[in-house]
Formats: structure tokens, sequence, C-alpha cells
């Protein structure tokens, strides 16, 4: 086999170089501009055109009609000494000499007269007659000029004898004949045995051409001519007219018609060689009945079939020849071409498609089950980790923890899934298993038992783990309320989920419906909790997401030290592949791509498509608020998701870990310094203004386009800004919970810490926070009206502008701090204000550098009543 | 005609220069076998790929249609399609023979780095800087992708699929498998960019090569490492690796000019050859199921070559000679002038 490939490689010789590939890139033509294209006509003479209707085309002479005359008509003049001479006209004479070609008037040229005509017989040229002769009307025409040669032979044949040809050469110079051994060893055919030498071979001079000595050259074979003279008649391709052979000597017409053959059967019946005679005489063919002396009239019609034709230009098929049409399948087995003629347009040449189909693919079916197979879970025994010797910390962790599915929770919580089954048993208070409960025999191994454990539990695994620790009062979505036995089940599951039962699915069903029953119900019921969960842990779900896991992990590491690596990296380090650095998560995908890759559906009837968990909608600052204030409320646990999911950019903050109570004091201090050091990653600030716009954009329609391009621009600029954001954020979400007063004081507290870090830079940031914090949640006029009045004052007194403008940022900010805490229950939205705000901080960004303006505390303005603002405000500012 | 296979023998390398193909497109930035190994995809900076017969070097065909330089290219099972990515974020479905855009599918938000069919080129699986990988619909015309995996979270660098499985390899240090079956997705941690991800002939493994220089060759159901092969210099440039067609050895490309080989279980001493004295910018190399190896680089005179290797055995004749034939390498080389992966 695999001689025959690289003989498939062999078979293709490349002479000579290729040509270069005509490069696509070559420069177009340039196209003729208009008062180049010129007609001509076919001597290249240049015709002037003068519209249809004014005389077409000239016709030389200056417009007239060809000749000096033009259309003067000459007069008929005769006399009796000068006879007027009759003129024989002819067509070519009324005609332009264009189109002599068109009417088929050829050309006048010098022939070869019959004088010159050869007188010898030219056996190629009487086959190539003999052709003409088949394809002529009437078979034979040239009967009659054959017998009738001429007595002189031409001079080129004269001509020739003198150089030394003879009758029956060819014409060319004399060869040297190649053993015929060699030909047949490059032909690649070899003859086995004492097999007859190929049939085909051409004719007897080759036999003893296998002798010639060396030095003794050849004439050149005569070649007949392939005459491609070119049909005339009307009639189809396989018509024969009347066969004066048929005809007169009566032979039969079944035979093979070789169109592409001049030496032709019909030939040679003329001249000689009669064969004994079937038919009787008798005037036989296309072009006349059935005679009156015929009697079979079968071949009236003359049904002609395309069996009997020649398709293809050549021979046989070149094969070796060696066995002929009953030779073995391998030998006469033709390359199937159905695949490339199905082929929808034509292929390329010298590229085939490929001929082997793709490999069948081998799917093995899952094994079947035994038949005394009970799914049922049966405790794995407990690993003693700390027994095992010579096991490295890292890899006891991870057996420990694995559980086939990589829940990782935080070591100081010590989560339900950390704990291992005795562990857990104990704290539900249930007895010890008392042995082998479950002896199948079957499931001895300890792999299989993970195994069920795993696809028992794997589908209330997560829904439990959300539930847990949620109050409930903020369920109050009920799925299943049509049927209320369904739905009482459906309360007493997610009651115990959020007591953490690990079976909790399992005892909340009916025991006495039927196991297809709760098959379903199970599968209902893990989809309606996952689905309707209460907020919080929809929210975390959002921000631990299962992408995250390993930053959440790197979270508990202590960050600050310099060489901090994650686990895994670690892993990497001592390469420990495998369990440390291999994750898997369910995924689902899309039905689609499941029917195209020919596989069924691994999770038949979900909706969802990739990752279950992850939610790929960005949080806005509301959810950001909210996430604050359900954290309160479950008990001011400080270690929440947005801290962990906000620190695992850059720098971790240390006012995060500070709690609720003493987070005032601390504010002061840290706020300085957290100004030039601590910055929170740019997911918290890609965020907040993109939801910002987004909520902007949905709830407002009076934005004009040029406010959104200042957005860009600002949001560009968002990593110039040093981080006030966070601070200035969780202060109003502290005091949100407090009374409005104490807010209140709490805010205008920042403020001014804000003010007193005296650099313009700073309070930028400090504006840019208060709009972005203003666009996506609330403004109350009374910062904007100040503002206006600040920006009046500017327009007044320009040298005092940027000054009073860095007022007006710091303005807006206790503004904004207070009216995010007073009107944060209401969604009430002024986009208006905010784009006022971002055109004051930006052109406090693009006004020239000042010092640091020097904020005198009584600039403040305490914000006024609430009234309400238009843009028109903001344009005026804008206008300066 | 079945003809006694012959004896196993000692790894070589490739030392003759077979052919030499000037491409005539810029730096090509990737050469790729068809599905049998009969014909090569070159993918040039000039926006135009060109499809060359492997045995003869002859050229076939260009087609351009891309707005700018073709980063990958891969041709369907049956040779009649060839699908194509591109800087210009669009992902292209050709006709072979006409040389005509089937589909031109959009959607990625940046430069498309690889492309791949699936087994019976239903779907075009495309993998993008912007860090998605989208599965387009070959059959419908529908010019939505029927899924964006958007899991990883840099650059997808690689992407290779089998069967009922996709493997991708990104620059945030993970190789990721999707398996289609289970409906699961492993995720693999190197800590190093990766740069080219495949799977082992046999399925059971997958190579990856990262940034670290390092090639490492994973257990696909465990993912601990079975073979960890070393040596050659890969420190910032997208350079390809690969199994040779019957898992014996891991080629990998190098900076420092070579294209280095090891044998798969002995990892201790890898067999570097030279491609060329010159220093090299980058390498593609790609071992067909005829064990033709494919390298592609192209130099400051952008001359690609292609090496061939013919191994038989010492004894026998003229007609001995073409059945030894073992394997073939036939390398083909290519310059890529600009760094185009860029480390995070």
């Amino acid at each position: 086999n695999m001689a025959r490939d690289d003989d498939g490689d062999e078979d293709f010789v490349t002479f000579g170089t290729a040509l270069e590939p005509l490069e696509d890139g070559r420069p177009l033509r340039k196209p003729i501009p208009l008062h180049e294209q010129t007609v001509k006509d076919e001597k290249g003479r240049y015709q002037r055109f003068h519209g249809a209707f004014t005389g077409g085309f000239s016709a030389g002479y200056f417009n007239t009609v060809g000749s000096k005359e033009g259309w003067t008509p000459s007069t008929f003049v005769s006399s009796r000494q000068q006879k007027a001479d009759k003129h024989h006209a002819r067509p070519e004479d009324f005609m332009d000499e264009e189109d002599f070609g068109e009417h088929g008037i050829a050309p006048r040229q010098i022939t070869t007269s019959l004088e010159f005509s050869s007188s010898r017989r030219d056996e190629a040229a009487e086959r190539a007659k003999a052709v003409g002769a088949q394809a002529a009307l009437i078979p034979g025409d040239t009967l009659l000029e054959e017998l009738i040669s001429p007595a002189k032979s031409s001079i080129g044949v004269e001509l020739l004898r003198r150089m030394g040809w003879r009758e029956g050469q060819g014409v060319g110079p004399r060869v040297k004949r190649k053993p015929r051994r060699q030909q047949q060893a490059e032909g690649g055919t070899k003859a086995y045995g004492c097999m007859l030498p190929p049939a085909g071979s051409e004719d007897s001079e080759d036999e003893y051409e296998e002798f010639a000595p060396d030095n003794v050259t050849f004439a050149p074979k005569d070649v007949t001519p392939v005459d491609f003279s070119p049909r005339l008649g009307v009639q189809g391709l396989g018509y024969r007219g009347l066969d004066p052979g048929l005809a007169l000597l009566g032979r039969g017409a079944d035979e093979h018609i070789d169109l592409f053959r001049p030496q032709s059967e019909s030939r040679s019946r003329l001249f000689g060689d009669a064969r004994s005679s079937v038919r009787r005489g008798g005037v036989a063919g296309q072009a006349f009945g059935v005679g009156a002396l015929e009697d079979d009239d079968e071949d009236v019609y003359h049904r002609d079939s395309m069996s009997r034709y020649d398709t293809v230009l050549g021979g046989e098929e070149p094969g070796d020849g060696l066995f002929g049409w009953t030779a073995p399948q391998q030998y006469t087995k033709k390359k199937d071409k159905s695949k490339d003629a199905s082929y929808l347009g034509k292929i390329l040449e010298g590229f085939t498609l490929a001929q082997n189909p793709p490999e069948e693919k081998v799917i093995f079916p899952p094994p079947a089950l035994p038949s005394n197979y009970r799914p049922v879970h049966r405790f794995r025994p407990q690993v003693d980790v700390s027994r095992l010797s010579g096991v490295s910390p890292a890899l006891a962790q991870a057996l420990k923890t694995s559980r086939g599915h990589m829940i990782k929770e935080d070591p100081q919580q010590e989560g339900r899934h950390q704990l291992d089954s005795g562990q857990r048993r104990t704290m539900l208070g249930e007895d010890a298993l008392k042995g082998e409960t479950h002896s199948s025999g079957f499931y001895a191994g300890s792999d299989v038992d993970i195994c069920m454990d795993h696809h028992l539990f794997r589908c209330d695994l997560r829904p439990a783990e959300t539930w847990r620790g949620s109050n409930a009062s903020t369920q109050t979505f009920k799925p299943f309320e049509k049927t209320p036995s369904k739905q009482a089940r459906y309360d007493l599951y997610l009651d115990r989920l959020r007591q953490g039962d690990t079976d909790a699915l399992e005892q909340s069903l009916d025991q006495t419906m039927t196991e297809w029953e709760r098959s379903r119900e199970r599968e209902e019921f893990v989809r309606a909790s996952v689905l309707y969960r209460p907020s919080s842990s929809s929210l975390s779900s959002r921000f631990t997401s299962a992408k995250h896991k390993e930053d959440e992990d790197s979270v508990e590491v202590n960050r600050d030290e310099e060489g901090d690596v994650d686990d895994k990296q670690n892993a990497v380090k001592m390469k420990m592949f495998g369990k440390l650095t291999r994750e898997t998560f369910e995924w689902h995908p899309d039905k689609l791509l499941c029917k195209r890759f020919n596989v069924p559906d691994p999770h038949p009837g979900s909706g969802v498509v990739g990752l279950p968990k992850v939610k790929r909608d960005k949080f806005s600052v509301f959810n950001f608020l909210s996430v604050m204030e359900s954290r309160e409320m479950a008990g001011g646990s400080t270690q929440g998701v947005l801290v962990s999911e906000q620190s695992h950019g850059l720098e971790p903050e240390p006012s995060e870990k500070k709690t609720a109570g003493d987070e005032e004091e601390q504010q002061e201090e840290d706020e300085e310094q957290e100004e030039e050091e601590s910055r929170p990653s740019m997911d918290l600030f890609k965020a907040i203004f993109a939801s910002s716009s987004d909520e902007k954009s949905s709830s407002s329609s009076e934005e004009s386009n040029d406010e959104e391009d200042r957005k860009d621009k600002e949001e560009g600029k968002t990593d110039l800004q040093p981080a006030n954001l966070f601070t200035i954020t969780t202060s109003s979400v502290t005091t949100s919970s407090v009374t409005t007063s104490s807010v209140t004081t709490s805010s205008v507290t920042t403020s001014s810490v804000t003010t007193s870090s005296v650099t313009a830079s700073s309070v930028t940031t400090s504006s840019v926070t208060t709009s972005s914090v203003t666009t996506s949640s609330v403004t109350t006029s009374s910062a904007i009206t100040s503002n206006s009045h600040t920006g009046a004052g500017c327009s007044a007194h320009p040298t005092a502008c940027v000054r009073v403008r860095v007022c007006v940022c710091v303005c807006v900010c206790v503004c904004v701090c207070v009216c995010v805490v007073e009107n944060l229950s209401s969604s009430l939205l002024f986009p208006g204000a905010a784009s006022y705000q971002k055109s004051a901080q930006e052109e406090l960004e693009f006004g020239p550098k000042l010092p640091p303006p020097s904020t005198p505390a009584g600039e403040h303005r305490p914000p006024p009543s609430s009234t309400i603002i238009a843009n028109t405000s903001t344009a005026r500012l804008l206008s300066r | 005609m079945a003809f006694p296979q012959p004896k196993p023998q000692a790894p070589q390398l490739p030392q003759h220069l077979l052919r030499t193909i000037d491409c005539q497109q810029g730096a090509v930035r990737a050469v790729r076998f068809n599905a049998d190994g009969n014909y090569v995809l070159s993918c040039g900076s000039d926006k135009s790929l060109k499809l060359w017969s492997v045995s003869q070097g002859t050229f076939l065909k260009t087609y351009s249609g891309h707005g700018y330089e073709v980063l990958d290219a891969d041709g369907s099972y049956d040779n009649s399609q060839i699908c194509s990515c591109s800087s210009d974020k669009s992902v292209i479905l050709w006709d072979v023979a006409t040389g005509q855009v089937t589909r031109k599918l959009r959607g990625h938000a940046g430069k498309v780095n690889c492309v791949q069919f699936n087994e019976e080129a239903t779907v075009i699986l495309s993998g993008s800087i912007d860090g998605t990988v989208r599965c387009w619909d070959t059959r419908s015309r529908r010019f939505e992708p029927i899924q964006v995996l958007d899991e990883a979270r840099d650059s997808i660098s690689s992407l290779k699929v089998a069967q009922h499985e996709l493997l991708t390899g990104s620059v945030d240090g993970r190789v990721r498998r999707y398996d289609l079956r289970m409906g699961q997705l492993h995720v693999d941690f190197v800590n190093s960019p990766i740069t080219c991800v495949c799977f082992s002939q046999d399925g059971q493994c997958t190579l990856s090569s990262s940034l670290d220089s390092t090639v490492r060759l994973l257990d696909k159901s465990t993912g601990e490492m079975l073979g960890e092969f070393t040596g050659h210099k890969m420190k910032g440039y997208k350079l390809d690796c690969c199994l040779s067609s019957k898992d014996t050895h891991v080629l990998s490309c190098s900076e420092d000019g070579f294209v280095y080989c090891w044998d798969l279980v002995e990892v201790c001493s890898p067999l570097c050859f030279k491609v060329l004295n010159t220093r090299l910018i980058n390498t593609f190399v790609m071992v067909s199921s005829r064990n033709e190896c494919l390298v592609s680089h192209t130099l400051g005179g952008r001359k690609p070559r292609c090496f061939r290797i013919r191994k038989f055995k010492s004894a026998g004749g003229e007609s001995s000679f073409r059945r030894q034939v073992l394997e073939s390498y036939f390398l083909i080389f290519g310059h890529l002038a600009s760094d185009w992966i860029t480390t995070t």
C-alpha cells in the first residue's frame, strides 16, 4: 500500500519551471477615457460617428460614400467608336470590404493549381480525404478523384524525394529508436511469466527494432494527419448518408462507428477485400426508405444507440492490457469519479476531493446496568488524611476536599460541604451507619461510592448552597400555586434547604407517588429553587461566579505579601497537575450545537446555555447598594461577597474589613491615604459607569447625543482617577441604614474631607464619583440649583472661574451624597442633573492647571429644597 | 496487495530539503494541511489564502476576500470547503473549486486567531482575541453564532476540535476542554499563556505549549501531567506544537530557529533540527496523517522551504526503494515579522 501511495506521487512528472502564478493584485487596466473610445473598422481605420439620424458612420472620402464622386451617378455613354463595355456587376461591387466575410465571400488568394498537385498516392492525404468522404453528403464522392490520378507528381513530392524521402516514411530528421524494453520499464507495466506481449503492438516494425544497433538511425514514422475539418452538413453527429459500399455490395451496417479514426472500414470495403455478404444488394441507408426488394424492415429507422460511439478522445483505457476486460477487478476498476461528478461546480485542476469518507466514529454505549442494581447511596469510609504518611499537605487537602465538584468555601466558615459524611452525621444527630448496609457485593470499590455520591446529590447541592441562610420572608414567589399540595411540598423542600438539610429533596417528596413522578418533581423543584432564589443569593451568584473561584481562593491567602501565589500556581510550580489544577463545571451546549456534532443533548430540557451559574449581566449601582443593605440586614458579616469580589483587583483596602460601627471614625484617616494609593479594580468602575449609562438611556429620552459623547470621554478617563469612589459609596450606604439626619452629617463630613484634600485632581475624582452615583441613582434638584447659581457667577468673573467650578464640584459632591441617601428608596431620575455635573467636571479637567484652590468652608451651600432644573442650565454652562 | 510492514526504525530528523515554495504572499501567518494531508493551505499577510499541492508543490488557487492578514485556516473533511479567519475580525467559508466566499461571518470583537471545522464541517469554531469562541453554523444561513463560549478571560490563542470535544487554549493560562457529550467544561490551569493546544491522535491526552518555554502533555480525563518537554525557547511568540501522526514524537517550534522534537516516552533528550541557519521569527508545525511534517517559516527573502526525508532499508534495489518508504517529512517555513500574541 505504501508503495502504491508513493507511486501515486511519482506518476506526475513536472517538466520545466512553472509559470509564475498570476498575481491577483496586478494593477487593473485604467478605464479608457471617453474621448479615446473610438470606433475602428477592420483595417484599423477610424470611423467617425455622426449620430444615428445624421448618417451613421462616415464612409471615408470626407464623409462621402467611399469614392471621389460620391453618389454622383455615372451617365451612360456609348458611341460608335467606343462602345460602352458591358458591365457585369457582382455583389461585391456593392458591398463594403468588411462585409465580405459575413456573406461568405472568400478572399482571393493564390492556391496550388492542379498541375502541382501530387501524382502519387499519398496515404495520409487519402486517409484524410476518406474522413472527409465520410462526412460528405454522398459518401464516396471522392472515389472518382482517387481513380483518376494525375500523371505528374507534385513539385513538393519531387523535392522531398530528392532529399531522400521515400514513400511511406514520415517527414523529419532521422531518429534513433530506443530499445523497446526500456520503454516498457518506463511505462511501468511488467509482463510476468509466459505472457504474450501486449496485444496492441502498433506495428510489427517494433519487433525487430529491438535488435537495432545503436548507431543506426531511422526515418520517423509516417503519421496520419488528423483532419479537423468542420462538419458542414445539417445532419446530426451520427448521420451516415448513403454508403455506396452498403448500397452496392450490401454489407452489414451494424459496426462500431469510430468518429475519431479516419481509417474506416468503408474505405477498405471500397477497394478489394470482398467479404461474404449476408445481405443482398440494394440501396439502404438513412437517406432512403425500404427498398422494394427489402424484406427485413427493422433497419428502416436505424435505431442508433450512443453505446456505439466513443465519447472520449483516445482509444481504450491505457491499462496494461494484460487481462482484457475479464481482468480481475483491481485491474479493471476505474477511479470512482461519482464523487467528483456529484460535486457542483468545476473542480480545480490538480485538486481532487477527498475520496475516503471520514472514519466512522466508534461510540461505545453506556454499560448495561446489572439487573440487581439498586441506586442507593452508601457512605464511603472516611479517609483519615492525617494518618497517611508521606503525603504532602497540599495533596492531603485536595483529598480532603475532593467531592467531584469544586465547591470551596471559606475555611473559617467551615461550610457544610467541607465536612465529611461523619461530621455531617454527628451534626444532624444521626446514628452511625452500621457497616455495609447495602451489601450488594457489586460496589465494594470506593470509586463506585464516590461516583454514586456525586450523582445522587449533584442536583441539590447547588440550590442548597444558595438557599442556605436566606430569610423565609424573601420568598414570595410560588411556582406551583395551581397545585397546593405540590406547592406545600415545594415549600417544605425550601425550608429544609434553608436549614441546610442534605437530603431535603428526597424527604420533601411524597413517598406515595411513583418513582417516575417523583423524579420529575425532583427535577422541577431543583430547577425552581435555582430560578427563584432569594435576591441575596442570586446576587451572590453574580459576584461569585464559578469562574472566579481561584480568585476567591487568592483572596483567602494573604495577598499583601510579595511572593503571593494561588494554590494553583503553587501546584503548577510543584508540577502537581491534576486535581489541584483541574476544575470541572457543568456546561450546557446549545441544542443546535449538539445536533451539529451528532451528540445527544447532555442536559435535555435545560434552557441554560453555557455555564449555568454565571450571570453575565453587569451589576448596577442599585445592586451594588442593595447588596450592602442586605449584608447589613444579614448581620454585618463584613466578609461579604462584594468585598471579596472587589478586592480581587489590585490592592486590598483596609477599610473594608472594618465593621459598620467604627467606619465613620476611620473614614477620615483612611480617606487621605486611600486617595493616593488605594484604588478599586477596573471592574467596579466599569460596572458603575456602564450601568449609569444604561439606566440613563433607558429612563430619559431627553438626552442629547453630545452628552453621550461626553460620557464616553469620561469613561475613558476613569483610569486616571484615584479611587475615592469606594469610600464615598460606603459612607453613603452605611448611613443609609441609619437615620437621615446622621446620614447628612456623615456625608458632609466626607465631603469636607474631600475638600480638605486640596489637590484639584482629588476634587475631580470626587466629582466624578458623585456624578456617577447621581446618574445611576437620584438627584435632588437642590444641588443643581446651587450649581446653576455658581455657574452664573463664573460667567461674571472669568478669573475666578476655575476656583468657583471646583467649589461647584464640591457642592455637587456634598449634595449628591445627601441626595443619594435621601432618595434611595425613590427611583426618580434626573439625567439632566447628571449631565450637568459631568460637564462641570469636564470643564475642570480640561481647564488650565492652577494651584490647588483652597475652598473655604463657607462656600458650601446648604442644599435648598428641591427645585427641579431643566437642561437649560446645563446648556448655559456648556455654552461658555 | 499488502506488503509486509517494515520494521520500525529509530526516529530520524528531516535532513533533506525537498522543495522550496515561494508563497509570494508576504509573511506567512499559518500553514495547514488539509484533512488527508494532500494539500496545504498557506495564510498570508497580504490578505490572501493559497492552496498548494503537497506532492508536486504546485500552486492551485488563491482565495482573496479578507480585509486583513489571514491568521488561520482549515479544510473540511471532504476538501470541498475551507474556512479561514483574519485580523479583520471575520471568518470566511470558502468554496474550494470556485474560490467564492460562501459565508462571511462577522461577530468577533477582535481579530480571530484560530478557526476549525468540526468533524463533519457542519460547524465552524473560531477563537478570537476578544476571548470568545464562536460556533458558526454552516448548514443554515444564520449569521449569528449558535453559541458563544466566553469562559476565557483573555484571548483565545488556539483551538482544536475532535469528535465531540473542543479544546481551547487561552492567554489567561488555561486549557479548556468542552465536552459536548458530557456537558462539562474542564479547565486546566497552566499558569502561563497558552500558545497552542492539540489532542493526541488517540484522543487520550492533550498537548499544550505555553510561554514558559514548556510543552506539557496532560491526561485528558484527570488533568495530570504525563510529560513535560523543555529545552526550547518560547517566550513571546505564538509558536505551534504538535504530535506526530502515531503519537511517537512531540514537535515544537522554538524562537531560536529550531524545531524541537522529543520522543514522547523518553522525554529527556530533545532532538532538534535546525530549520534554517538564520534566526526564525516564527514557525508553524503541523504533522499530517501521513506523518509528513509541515513547518512554515519565511526569512527576509520570504522563501518557505520544504523538507522531505525518506527512510528506507539499506538493502534492496530500485523496487524495494519505493516500498520501504516509511515516513516523509514535508516542511515549509514561513516568517512572521511581528508579534501578534501579547502576553498579559
